[in-house]
């Protein structure tokens, strides 16, 4: 699977001379990066949810204004280390100005679901390995934005049983709840092959979006896999 | 959409992307995580045509590149090459669905050899589960393949006494049938692990040599349940241990750093490590003249007992049986 020459990552393009490509691939990466950066925000620099919440809006207003993505350069670091750079940076300049509530203004670009990212940080007073809470969130964000392309092209095609399934085995809350395959068959009218074969469809459509995705957050082959490494290697 | 996944769907999700589905392949069932090797990750399958349990090793590259699947396939070549009871059976090679390419071997069932050498046993039943795993590695070499990442986690003692050699992932084939397998290997002339590995193999240069510091490696945390290189960083590795001066000095040998200071071949640091068993002279130990005359003791024990009892005897029936 290697890096396609024709396809243009969301890092690259937020590099296009062309203002709507750049605008439409600023908001495509403000979607997956909201959230670590809130995190980040958050307890690396001690922020309170309202704070945060703000600071990271303004992050992104100041992004856009300043074409921030645009000045990344893939031989120096990876996309997502060069995105929490410039969120330190932000954050120190803002705080010391304090100015935050003048940049951000309470303009809302991104919209952030703080409520979601608040009960995963609860008990956690702050980051105490800044990269492992920025990486961690953004597997999540990752993962979640993989989730909701799948949704969209399975809604397009018409396989909705093949999604119940997905959510129904593959994303429970905990697995205690997981049914079993003759359960979910019984529940769908379908026999028990079909919800192993349907599943294991879904799961490698899931998989290769997953790597699709990777690819868009990416400037160049070899940081694509690098974060392919990241996520899908080992997990345990 | 906005999805709310809880922690555990997110590893969950994460473990799907990351695992073989099941299913997925018509002949192997994936059934559970074993463990990582030095580039892929070992699963226990169940191979339904045989109905019986394998372990399935698949490259942990996501998206391994033409490099990776050569590196793979190499090390499955190396592994079906060497024909060995010490050295794990490879059955078959196949790719999965999602273009990750894997190899079949035998599962075996029992304990790493660090964890083994944990629990209570003697000196000398490591020592010959040790001159097991240098059968292995002899026989290897024999066939011009060098391991190149000899440690204790990577020998496997199985529940019937069987010895394993495992993960050959970094092995190097110089022999003439593997020398087309040996352009991939150059990569990794320089892997290893620290403490086990030769200092040459930093440089790219590994013959068997290495695997004989390797060995030694693995010698020295059989006798002194330490990993060689925490002991060597705190200064003298032998302090505050009881192991007799042979066994010391035979893997003092074995991790010599100049290679030309080491055993010239894994047979000479077996020979040595079964003298010692045999309470023979050790090549590596010049013995003083107590040490001899001990050794000389329990290697002729049995006889000296009975000379020892026979003049016990002689001695009470002269004193007991007189007239």
């Amino acid at each position: 699977m290697s890096f396609p020459s024709t396809h243009l990552s969301l890092v690259r393009r937020v590099r296009s001379g062309d203002a709507e490509t750049r605008a439409r691939a600023q908001d495509a990466l403000a979607a997956v990066y909201w959230a670590p950066i809130y995190a980040h925000v958050r307890l690396s620099h001690h922020q309170e949810p309202a704070d945060a919440e703000d600071l990271t809006q303004g992050f992104f207003v100041d992004a856009l204004r300043r074409d921030l993505f645009a000045r990344y350069d893939p031989g120096r670091a990876r996309f997502r280390t060069f995105v929490r750079r410039c969120v330190d940076s932000y954050v120190a300049n803002a705080l010391q100005a304090e100015q935050r509530l003048k940049r951000g203004g309470g303009a809302a670009f991104v919209p952030i679901d703080v409520a979601d990212v608040e009960t995963r940080l609860t008990g956690e007073v702050e980051a105490t390995d800044p990269d492992a809470l920025f990486h961690r969130e953004w597997v999540r964000s990752v993962l979640v934005s993989a989730i909701a392309k799948l949704h969209e092209r399975y809604e397009a095609s018409g396989r909705a049983v093949h999604l119940a399934l997905f959510e129904s085995y593959d994303m429970v809350a905990s697995n205690d709840e997981r049914p079993t395959y003759a359960e979910l068959a019984s529940r769908h009218d379908i026999p028990t092959t079909q919800v192993t074969n349907w599943l294991a469809a879904t799961r490698r459509d899931f998989r290769a979006i997953v790597l699709e995705t990777l690819r868009d957050l990416s400037g160049s082959e070899e940081e694509f896999r690098d974060e392919a490494r990241a996520l899908l290697g080992t997990t345990t | 959409m906005t999805a709310r996944l809880s922690d555990a769907a997110i590893a969950h999700l994460r473990e799907l992307v990351t695992t073989p589905a099941r299913g997925t392949e018509p002949r192997y069932e994936i059934t559970a995580h074993i463990g990582e090797g030095g580039m892929g990750t070992v699963y226990l399958a169940r191979d339904r045509e045989l109905d019986r349990d394998v372990a399935l090793k698949v490259l942990r590259d996501p998206v391994p590149d033409d490099d990776d699947r050569a590196r793979i396939l190499r090390e499955a070549r190396i592994l079906a090459s060497l024909e060995h009871p010490g050295i794990v059976p490879v059955h078959d090679v196949g790719t999965l669905p999602d273009g990750r390419l894997f190899y079949v071997m035998k599962h075996v069932r029992g304990e790493r050899f660090d964890e083994f050498a944990r629990a209570e046993r003697s000196r000398a039943e490591l020592l010959r589960a040790f001159l097991q795993v240098c059968d292995a590695v002899a026989f290897a070499h024999a066939a011009g393949v060098i391991h190149r990442d000899l440690k204790p986690q990577n020998v496997m003692l199985g529940a019937f006494g069987e010895v394993l050699v495992l993960d050959w992932g970094v092995a190097k084939a110089s022999g003439a049938s593997l020398a087309d397998q040996d352009e991939s290997s150059r990569n990794a002339e320089a892997a290893g692990t620290p403490g086990y590995m030769a200092p040459e193999q930093l440089q790219g240069v590994a013959d068997e040599r290495a695997d004989v510091y390797g060995l030694g490696g693995v010698l020295f945390f059989l006798l002194t349940q330490q990993h060689p290189a925490t002991a060597s960083a705190t200064g003298d590795p032998w302090a505050d241990n009881l192991v007799p001066g042979p066994l010391r000095a035979i893997c003092d040998r074995a991790r010599a750093s100049d290679p030309s200071a080491r055993y010239p071949s894994v047979g000479a640091l077996a020979g040595d490590v079964a003298s010692y068993l045999d309470a023979l002279p050790v090549a590596a130990y010049r013995e003083g003249l107590v040490e001899r005359i001990r050794r000389v003791v329990v290697r002729h024990q049995t006889a000296i007992l009975l000379v020892l009892a026979y003049l016990v005897v002689r001695v009470a029936l002269l004193i007991f049986a007189r007239p």
